[in-house]
């Protein structure tokens, strides 16, 4: 669940094009407001980290998501008593009052719900498929300090990963096994937890030693940019088109509370499999893309 | 102008009572290489950290005094700035590495000083061939091992080719090979780019051949300041525990003084020998060319290898390939009879944590037979892993503890013991058992060990031999495997190409060999400086 650099279209964009293309994914699930869209959204984003060979990961990202969306789905119907849909009547419930779970508060639901699996989804696909490197190369541009301290957590994550691996066969190593089970684990993460300090200095004294604290701002390495650069921000583009269409020219609406009329037309399902291209059109060029 | 310079320089850390230096003054010319001794916790990294700007800014307290690096005073100028003069690198490859990919790490620093790309792509390609660290550039950082890493960081530190590095023990993860290339890329740095080097090191053997001075350091304060040679003959009055094992060698055979009245005058102007090369002339022109020479009936401690007490472990056949494709060990065979002490061997990655692992049970070979005649216990390398709790009392019983004779301090954090007192706690938690113990294995013990430190450690592995317990140890550090090992067992590329008592392999080799082997090219089968001076006596007792 970290980055390796991988033979794909997304991986051979730059660092800065690639994480703008996720994070379009990311919004735009949050931004668009037909279920049946933010499921086919869903469906291309795992596409394409198949495309760019990341998809058993980001499935791994999707598994531990779910239980999350799921919570929001069941959940809704059961805090939210507008809809005129009744599916289940439980009558006068003590403390909760009366209570009928509607259709329309279910749908609002897993619309919530699939709009958190998706968008947690896409942050996955760029923390596995885009280069932490370069992300923090271009940080560095905007802000030294912020910089400074994002660098902080993301070196951190893996040195405190690597101590709790090391402390956690350390702690089967000895007489006592480090307490029974849960103990154990309890007494390696709390022993990880109050070394983190310790750690995070001599991250940081590390980065002060390397002048990472200079006032220097790096000369800006001129690349030109790649066919997959071009195609990945056009991508991004022609995503941000489709999501706000929709809002500008009053298309594809949805309100879950109000269900007249919300048949899927042949519009629609033109609007999804345009989305679709669009997304993962870049994937369909391998030229250039190995390390 | 001098490239670093210290002027009463006396600090305290943050709380601390004590200072951890003390009215340090000394001065460090461009293209001097200098060496930093001292016992542990002696204030040697202290040093290290004036010297890059992290004393005061980073760690804060109380200084006083003036350090000026590179002509920037540390007071005014932060170790950022600092960072372009001076190439620092630190004892802990594991918080050394702040990028995800070699090329990247070697970079990193070149771009926070604004050097264009053009300059960064050939400071990383220069780099990384210096170091013969080019097959790694486009590796991930968290997939290289401890010794790559420390190369890696290395190469960090002196990408921008700074007029001054600052090392901090950095061949502690290293093996003999890596540890004797990294001393002599060091010393052709410092003669090809006249870069200064300031080089912390316990294992001074290694590199005092290479070095124009040594300082010593004692509570803080600078007690020695002088030329390799001078430096020893101090070591030899004032700190036997810096001694170099050639240095003590000539001192037990007296050689020092002279070997007849007549040499007494030559000899007496002679400082000992800081390297193999010296120690060898220095022989040959007192008459005691002991290459051929020395009677062969002369034995150190090689003896036939002793009977059998039954087999505490016996690995047969032993692979342990990774998912990902790699091999560890490939049908590795090791026999450990009770009460035997067992040097495990060989450059990194050959495969001796992994064979540990899969004796100890903590990995399961993906082929092959482990027996064991009781409970195997592990100690993995850093000790504070295996210290879980907020008191030494909680974490090992009395009889435990008294064992290892740490008694008397229960209601103190592990986290304030010393380097050695930590070991024992968790040596302790190890064998804190009423099972019967079969194995003890040790992986790289001595790694930021003083020599004193180390040689208790020794004693203690003899004890629990005597006991019939088997040790096997894995070290890079040949003087420490002579001080207790009996056979050792030398790895590569996952299986054991020589094993056999421990003179027979320690005396034979380049690399693999202590300084008294070296110097005496095997003869007698001598490998510390007690067995070299017991030799070399003996031989002038014959000449006489």
């Amino acid at each position: 669940m970290r980055y390796r650099r991988r033979d794909s279209p997304l991986h051979a964009a730059r660092a800065g094009v690639a994480a703008l293309w996720c994070a379009t994914l990311g919004i735009s699930a949050l931004v668009i407001e037909h279920p049946l869209v933010i499921a086919a959204l869903g469906a291309f984003v795992i596409a394409a980290a198949y495309g760019a060979r990341v998809g058993r990961y980001v499935l791994r990202v999707v598994l531990f998501a779910l239980p999350f969306a799921l919570i929001w789905m069941v959940l809704n119907p059961f805090l939210v008593r507008d809809g005129l849909t009744v599916f289940a009547r439980f009558g006068e419930v003590p403390i909760l009052g009366y209570m009928d779970l509607t259709v329309e508060a279910l749908l609002y639901g897993t619309r919530q719900g699939l709009r958190l699996l998706i968008s947690l989804t896409a942050f996955g696909l760029l923390t596995i498929a885009v280069d932490p490197d370069g992300l923090l190369r271009l940080f560095r541009r905007l802000s030294f300090r912020s910089a400074l301290s994002a660098s902080l957590a993301t070196r951190l994550v893996p040195v405190l990963a690597a101590d709790s691996r090391r402390m956690a066969d350390a702690a089967r190593c000895r007489a006592d096994r480090g307490g029974d089970g849960r103990l154990a684990r309890l007494a390696v993460v709390r022993a990880v937890v109050s070394g983190a300090l310790d750690r995070s200095l001599d991250v940081a004294a590390t980065l002060e030693v390397r002048g990472y604290g200079s006032a220097r701002r790096s000369r800006r390495e001129r690349m030109p940019w790649s066919r997959h650069d071009m195609a990945f921000a056009s991508s991004a583009f022609g995503v941000v088109v489709l999501t706000a269409a929709p809002l500008i020219f009053g298309f594809l609406g949805f309100d879950p509370y109000d269900l007249d009329g919300e048949a899927v037309g042949v519009g629609d399902l033109l609007f999804i499999a345009a989305l679709g291209l669009v997304i993962l059109l870049p994937f369909c060029d391998r030229r250039g893309i190995a390390r | 102008m001098s490239v670093l310079e210290f002027d009463r320089v006396t600090y305290t850390y943050p709380g601390a009572s004590t200072p951890a230096l003390v009215d340090v003054s000394f001065a460090v010319e461009p293209g001097e290489f200098v060496v930093v001794a001292g016992m542990s916790a002696s204030g040697k990294s202290s040093l290290v950290r004036a010297a890059c700007g992290l004393v005061p800014h980073f760690h804060g307290g109380e200084f006083a005094g003036t350090v000026c690096t590179g002509g920037l005073d540390t007071r005014t100028h932060g170790p950022d700035a600092l960072s372009r003069i001076a190439g620092t690198l630190f004892q802990d490859p594991e918080t050394q590495i702040v990028m995800g990919t070699v090329r990247g790490e070697l970079a990193f620093g070149l771009e926070n000083r604004g050097h264009s790309a053009a300059a960064i792509a050939r400071g990383v390609e220069e780099t990384a061939l210096a170091l013969g660290i080019e097959g790694l550039l486009d590796r991930a950082t968290d997939e290289l091992s401890g010794g790559e890493r420390q190369r890696v960081a290395l190469g960090a530190a002196l990408a921008g080719r700074p007029q001054i590095v600052l090392l901090d023990e950095p061949t502690s993860q290293l093996d003999p090979v890596a540890g004797d290339e990294l001393v002599w890329f060091l010393r052709r740095l410092n003669e090809e780019w006249g870069t200064a080097v300031l080089l912390i090191e316990h294992r001074l053997e290694r590199c005092l051949a290479a070095a124009d001075r040594v300082f010593a350091i004692d509570g803080g304060r600078l007690v020695c300041d002088a030329p390799p040679g001078e430096f020893l003959r101090w070591a030899g009055a004032a700190a036997p525990a810096l001694q170099t094992p050639v240095a003590r060698m000539f001192s037990l055979a007296g050689l020092t003084t002279g070997v007849t009245e007549a040499d007494d005058a030559i000899t007496a102007a002679q400082d000992p020998p800081t390297g193999v090369k010296q120690a060898r002339e220095r022989l040959a022109a007192v008459d005691l060319d002991v290459l051929g020479r020395i009677s062969p009936h002369i034995q150190g401690k090689s003896g036939p290898r002793r009977k059998s007490k039954g087999t505490a472990l016996s690995m047969r056949g032993v692979w342990h390939e990774f998912p990902g494709g790699g091999v560890a060990l490939r049908a590795a065979d090791l026999d450990v009879d009770r009460g035997e002490l067992v040097a495990l061997m060989g450059r990194n990655g050959a495969g001796k944590s992994t064979l540990m692992r899969n004796a100890a049970g903590l990995d399961t070979p993906t082929r092959g037979k482990v027996r064991t005649a009781g409970r195997v216990a592990l100690l993995l390398q850093n000790p504070g892993d295996y210290l879980l709790h907020e008191s030494v009392g909680e974490e090992a019983s009395a009889q435990a503890l008294a064992q290892v004779h740490l008694d008397g301090l229960e209601e103190r954090h592990p986290h304030d013991l010393s380097g050695g007192q930590r070991q024992r706690l968790a040596l302790a938690t190890v064998l804190d058992t009423d099972e019967e113990l079969a194995v003890i294995c040790l992986d790289e013990p001595t790694r930021g060990m003083d020599r004193a430190t180390k040689h208790a450690l020794a004693e203690r592995l003899v004890g629990y031999a005597g006991d019939g317990v088997a040790v096997v140890v894995a070290t890079h550090d040949a003087e420490f495997a002579a001080d207790f090992a009996q056979r050792v067992v030398l790895l590569a590329d996952g299986r054991a190409i020589a094993d056999a008592p421990i003179a027979e392999v320690l005396t034979g080799g380049w690399y693999f060999a202590t300084e008294v082997a070296r110097v005496l090219g095997g003869a007698g089968g001598a490998l510390t400086p007690e067995e070299g001076a017991r030799l070399i006596k003996a031989q002038i007792e014959v000449e006489v």
